[in-house]
């Protein structure tokens, strides 16, 4: 029975968000709480020489300045092991302030405390430090030519060929090979990282804006070498995170050793400035992408190499050409990733990593070979849409593509369409319409779930999962409450703190399908043990589950699934590890969608405008009707941001973020958005829980593939560097 | 120290601050109204817009002392069918900007049906200004949402805006006016 | 941030009294001061709040001009009937500038004081002869796309940030400016200062001396007027170029024109040279091009800004086409 799956349900939280009540990492009052500042490392790589505390200490309310002469200790970041996933979650390898080494430009070399914020922000400013510079390569241009072969493992593979693609590129009656490249981009969530942390006993509670908290209690007992069972970890609101609140950066862990080495509750917010500096963005690019054809606009070859970035300090490869393994039925294909090692912070996952810039270097060079062909860029994509996976021949879980083109096409009305470049003119803008592909495999992770029955007719959900806005808790309530028959409203749903059983971490649009096969089973459990009561308990027959329990005189019952014991977090992570695997023998599994754009760009000064949106998506079952529309709607606003104006400047001589401020790196405002049409076709994934895949990461792949093209047509101009700024126009 | 009195959200406040002390660590770390958050602390996202006398600031670049004796409304101190229409029309994701957009959306009102006008304006001349969707994206662009919220922020004021039209009963457009 | 004696002053000799103290400083919306204390740019020892001076009144000069106290803000001057009738490129320019709530805040004088947005201004760690003097520009051979093109020197490309500024320039506006010696009067064309080898020094004002008014004088030709601005993103962002531009034409020949730029230069940009150009020339698309062409003639690019000269051209081109066809110049 669906009564509220599907629907477009009001969020759950929404009274808290929309009178201030909902209390985010940085907003627990604690009796005694001190306030930490970072001071940040100013060169690239190199050690300290000098270090002089005493002005700093000198500002009123300072209670300690911690440096790599006094801090304590810390264990240094563990390796990473398949057997403990939480060893993925190292920011950087840098044992802060345990070290003199500076390792990238913004590490930070000293934490203040102090009894109020102005007091640490103050006294930050006051420590003097000088370094002694060693030689470092921090420039992604001039390094990149060096890149070496990534190599493939369980999570990700580096590359991939079938047949002779070069040689079938060669051959191809038509052809293209093109080069693209992508910047740096920075997730800013409007929620600066921030840490409240308190010891006591030796037991440590932290409010963080995270995630995946057990990642980050897991993380924090191995570099303070405490049992993880001594730390809570609490996170019950997260102002937005799009990967960057992941892994574990410096200014966690510093907050709770600041906290530790004063013996006071310790807040760490990070300035805007801090979260540049202290955490990762996502690599810059550069891509090249083949593609040849015959006269029919069959693909013959198809070839899409990258580069990326890793810090020597931590980071790792990005799935930049995942979606080329997918998308076109091309004869011959090969994709291989390519990585260079930069004395910079490392990169990290930043919403769709790889795909959302893979996806336009890709639907950017498809565009153009439709255009070189005389073929409309829908009807090539149809013609080369596969029936199985182009690279291996394994079947399709679920693939929509050629749906949602369709669909979008005539809610669009492309039929109408002149492909002719610089053909529609409206006073001084210059208007033109593109599509792209949206394409982003799906995951699914392990979950912990209890589920409680009560009497009076409510239901208590309890699972350590993540809301950083994706509306997690309403949509396990709706689930809870179909699988229940009862309102919306009677349940409960307790997520983002360790103490409740294990829930999965918030990434690869994973979480709601993750926790929603947990939810299911246990939905069903309990319904089974009512059932078994009713049959007990006289007159019960036919009966609500809620009134089986008070017929038969129980307050509450409770179904669990997996379990938090060591050994039953061992079996879950094995069992989950088979199913991967098996899952991944069988079938492709992924979300995907056809974007459509209309853009105008002036004729004299080159400004580009978004003016309409439709995105029709195939990710499943849509559990939330308004929060779905609401997710997919934000990862086209970001990738409007990432075609048209994101860049993280980074200095080449100094490895230095130079725009670390909201008003100098450009996230688009509401000027920049129009109404974003959504529609997706809302056909279940048979092998999905409840047929739901994810939709947080594929509205941001495709998109700026889609305004690339729209500007071509608008303008006749191809751009092929991201971000398409008015001065490439002019 | 500075002793400084507020009146917040109608209640009179007193409080000894340093003069360096915004008026958004004010709120939040001396009066415990952590409702008015904080994105950049540089006037760059609007995160931290509060009502000073019915006028959107921002409470980052605001010295507390700077505002004594000032009526100061913060999203704990809003009333309004507004916060509905935000829940209706999902005007926010993770929340985090949404106390910014809220205050700032109900400033914004006062200063259209005062007749200020926009960037997007035409017609400065003109006596009544119609609140066009285009309005109210320029209007609000001092807010931003990484979250991407923006179009159900925009609908949650037009639905504020036509309401408040229609109990007043004032047509937007008056005509022979324009 | 510093911590600081902070004082409100109820007048103006109070505030002139207080402004001799070593390291005061005056503090009008606070929305760059206080942006660059809390960066550690500024670091005063004594701020001296100006807000609550009397000075926030816009009034009626003789003659048809305005006197815009410095103390009104922002949005209160852009949403001035007589500002929106006679001089609608001033209330186009503000309105283009930061966000309402910022305008809200910003006064007029602080406006006119506001410091450049160049990244290694900002940017402790790096070279920067305006922030501090004899340490080098980082922004040659750095990030520039946002420098100057016109008025830089080898010492500064920085640009001025203000649009306000960029159509007070075009008006003749006249600054008034007090302290305990007296008041005086200077153009704002000659009020910013070009960079030369003392970038420090931005402006004529004194470190005593307050800025009181802002005089717009009567300008007939400011009622067909405009502001184009244009940036990397749709608002909220700060000009890669704008311009403001006046005209009027009769019989097809321009028979006044007020032009002037920002976004280019190191200070807000009169137009002269184009002004020049202009005037008795014939209100075509070839004017206006030839004019602009003439005003860039003598721009410099940095490795990053070179397209703010053709972009600049074009602006201006635009600008005055626009104003000619539907902005009543003709
Ligand atoms: C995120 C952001 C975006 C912005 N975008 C734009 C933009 O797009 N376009 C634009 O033009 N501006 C923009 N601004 C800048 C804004 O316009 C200025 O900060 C504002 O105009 C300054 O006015 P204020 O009253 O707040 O000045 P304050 O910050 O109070 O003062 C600035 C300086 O002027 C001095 N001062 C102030 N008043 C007087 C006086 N009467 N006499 C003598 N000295 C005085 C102060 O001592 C100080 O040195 C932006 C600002 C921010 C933070
Ligand atoms: S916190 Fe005030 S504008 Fe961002
Ligand atoms: S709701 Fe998350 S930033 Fe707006």
């Amino acid at each position: 029975m669906t009564t509220y799956v599907g629907e477009a349900v009001d969020r759950v939280d929404g009274t808290a968000k929309t009178t201030g009540g909902a209390r985010f990492s940085a907003e627990y009052p604690y009796p005694d709480l001190a306030h930490a500042a970072l001071v940040h490392a100013t060169v690239a790589r190199g050690r300290i020489t000098r270090l002089d505390t005493t002005a700093a200490e000198a500002v009123p309310g300072v209670i300690a300045v911690l440096t790599h002469r006094n801090a304590p200790p810390l264990k240094p970041a563990p390796r990473v092991t398949p057997l403990n996933l939480a060893t993925l979650a190292s920011g950087t390898s840098v044992n802060y302030l345990n070290t003199d080494e500076v390792h990238w430009n913004g590490q930070p070399v000293a934490v203040v405390v102090a009894e109020s914020p102005e007091a640490a922000q103050e006294a930050a400013h006051l420590v003097e430090v000088a370094y002694a510079h060693l030689p470092a390569t921090v420039d992604f241009a001039a390094a990149e030519p060096d890149a070496k072969p990534q190599k493939s493992n369980l999570i990700m593979s580096g590359g991939a060929v079938k047949g002779d693609p070069e040689a079938a590129l060669a051959a191809a009656p038509v052809a293209l090979d093109l080069r693209y490249t992508t910047p740096p981009h920075h997730h800013n969530a409007i929620e600066p990282h921030a840490t409240t942390a308190h010891w006591a006993d030796g037991r440590l509670t932290l409010h963080d804006g995270a995630q995946n908290i057990y990642w980050t209690r897991d993380h924090l007992a191995m570099r303070f070498g405490i049992p993880k069972d001594d730390i809570r970890v609490l996170s019950p609101f997260v102002g937005g995170a799009f990967g960057g609140k992941t892994m574990v950066w410096p200014g966690t862990i510093l907050a709770a050793m600041a906290a530790k080495a004063t013996g006071r509750p310790v807040r760490l917010m990070l300035t805007r400035e801090g979260v540049y500096r202290t955490v990762g963005g996502r690599t810059p690019s550069t891509q090249r992408v083949a593609v040849g054809a015959d006269e029919s606009g069959r693909m013959t070859a198809l070839i899409h190499t990258s580069v990326t970035l890793t810090g020597r300090v931590g980071g790792g490869p990005e799935q930049v050409t995942s979606q080329t393994r997918h998308l076109y039925d091309a004869a011959a294909i090969r994709v291989q990733q390519n990585l260079v090692e930069l004395d910079v912070l490392s990169n990290t996952v930043m919403r769709a990593p790889g795909e959302s810039i893979g996806t336009f270097a890709l639907e950017a060079t498809v565009d153009e070979l439709a255009y070189r062909l005389g073929v409309d860029p829908i009807e090539l994509r149809a013609r080369n849409e596969p029936a199985r996976n182009p690279m291996d021949g394994k079947a399709f879980a679920h693939r929509k593509l050629r749906e949602c083109f369709e669909q979008g096409a005539k809610e669009f009305g492309w039929a109408g369409r002149n492909p002719e470049p610089r053909s529609t003119r409206d006073g001084r803008w210059l208007v033109g319409t593109g599509v792209a592909a949206a394409y982003h495999p799906s995951w699914q992770f392990p979950a912990n779930v209890t589920v409680r029955l009560s009497a009076d007719g409510t239901a208590l959900v309890r699972c350590g999962f993540h809301e950083m806005g994706m509306g997690g808790a309403t949509a396990q309530a709706q689930i809870a409450a179909d699988a229940l028959g009862l309102p919306v409203e009677a349940v409960t749903v307790e997520y983002g703190d360790t103490r409740l059983p294990t829930g999965p971490g918030a990434g690869g649009s994973a979480q709601t399908a993750s926790v929603a096969a947990a939810l299911v089973a246990a939905c069903e459990k309990l319904t089974r043990l009512a059932r078994a009561l009713a049959r007990r308990t006289p007159g019960a027959a036919g009966a609500s589950y809620p009134e089986i329990l008070r017929l038969a005189g129980r307050d509450s019952i409770e179904a669990r699934v997996g379990s938090d014991t060591r050994l039953g977090t061992a079996v879950g992570q094995l069992r989950f590890a088979g199913k991967l695997m098996s899952d991944r023998r069988r079938w492709v599994k992924a979300a995907c969608g056809a974007q459509f754009c209309e853009v105008r760009v002036d004729a004299d000064t080159g400004e580009v405008r978004v003016t309409r949106w439709l995105g029709v998506f195939d990710v499943g079952r849509v559990i939330n009707a308004k929060t779905a529309a609401s997710q997919l709607r934000g990862g086209i606003v970001m990738g409007i941001g990432m075609a048209l104006a994101e860049e993280t400047l980074v200095d080449p001589r100094t490895g230095r973020i130079m725009n670390a401020s909201l008003s100098e790196y450009h996230v688009p405002v509401h000027a920049d958005v129009p109404a974003i049409e959504i529609r997706y076709l809302d056909d279940p994934d048979p092998t999905m829980p409840l047929g739901l895949i994810g939709v947080g990461e594929v509205s941001i792949t495709g998109v700026a593939g889609a305004i690339a093209n729209a500007v071509f047509h608008a303008t006749g101009r191809r751009i092929r560097d991201l971000p398409i700024t008015l001065d490439k126009l002019l | 120290m500075a002793d400084v009195h507020l009146r917040i959200n109608g209640v009179d406040r007193r409080l000894e601050v340093e003069p360096r002390v915004s008026l958004l660590d004010a709120l939040r770390e001396r009066l415990g109204l952590t409702g008015t958050k904080k994105g950049c602390d540089q006037g760059a996202c609007g995160a931290c817009t509060v009502l000073a006398d019915g006028e959107r600031v921002l409470s980052c670049l605001a010295l507390a002392v700077q505002y004594e004796g000032r009526e100061i409304t913060t999203i704990e101190g809003v009333a309004d069918p507004i916060q509905r229409a935000f829940v209706r029309h999902d005007g926010f994701q993770c929340g985090y900007c949404t106390s910014g957009q809220i205050c700032s959306a109900l400033g914004m009102l006062a200063e259209h049906a005062a007749g200020a006008p926009s960037a997007v304006t035409e017609g400065l001349a003109a006596a009544e200004i119609e609140l066009t969707e285009a309005e109210i994206r320029e209007r609000m662009s001092g807010n931003l949402c990484r979250c991407g919220a923006y179009n159900g922020i925009v609908a949650a004021i037009q639905e504020t805006q036509e309401t408040r039209v229609a109990e007043r009963d004032v047509p937007t457009l008056v005509e022979g006016r324009r | 941030m510093k911590d600081f004696a902070y004082l409100s002053a109820p007048d103006v000799p109070t505030a002139l009294q207080a402004i001799a103290r070593p390291g005061a400083r005056f503090l009008g919306g606070g929305t760059n001061l206080v942006d660059l204390m809390r960066q550690n740019i500024e670091r005063p020892d004594t701020v001296i709040d100006i807000t609550r001076l009397p000075l926030d009144r816009v009034e009626e000069l003789p003659g048809g001009g305005l006197r815009v106290g410095a103390l009104v803000r922002n949005s209160h001057l852009a949403a001035h009937r007589a500002v929106r009738e006679r001089y609608p490129m001033l209330a186009q320019a503000i309105l283009a500038g930061a966000s309402g709530q910022l305008r809200n805040m910003a006064t007029v004088g602080g406006n006119l004081l506001q410091r450049t947005r160049c990244a290694y201004f900002t940017d402790l760690s790096a070279g920067c002869n305006k922030r501090q003097p004899g340490s080098g520009c980082d922004a040659v051979g750095g990030f520039n796309r946002n420098a100057a093109v016109l008025g830089a020197s080898a010492s500064c490309v920085a640009t001025h940030p203000s649009d306000m500024c960029v159509a007070l320039a075009a008006l003749d506006a006249v600054v008034e400016l007090e302290s305990v010696r007296g008041v005086r009067r200077v153009p704002l064309t000659g009020f910013h200062r070009l960079p030369g080898d003392t970038p420090q020094v931005e402006t004529e004002i004194a470190a005593d001396e307050l800025i009181t008014a802002v005089e717009l004088p009567a300008l007939p030709v400011a009622a067909a007027s405009r502001y184009r601005k244009i940036r990397d993103r749709a608002s909220y962002a700060f000009a890669l170029v704008s311009v403001a531009a006046a005209m009027h034409a009769r019989d097809g020949v321009i028979t006044d024109i007020r032009l002037a730029l920002g976004g280019v230069a190191t200070r807000p940009w009169r137009a002269h040279q184009a002004e020049r150009e202009l005037l008795g020339a014939p209100a075509t698309e070839e004017s206006f091009r030839r004019a602009a062409e003439a005003e860039l003639a003598a721009a410099v690019p940095q490795s990053q800004n070179g397209f703010k000269i053709e972009l600049a051209q074009r602006a201006i081109t635009a600008t005055l086409r626009q104003l000619l066809t539907e902005g009543g110049a003709a």
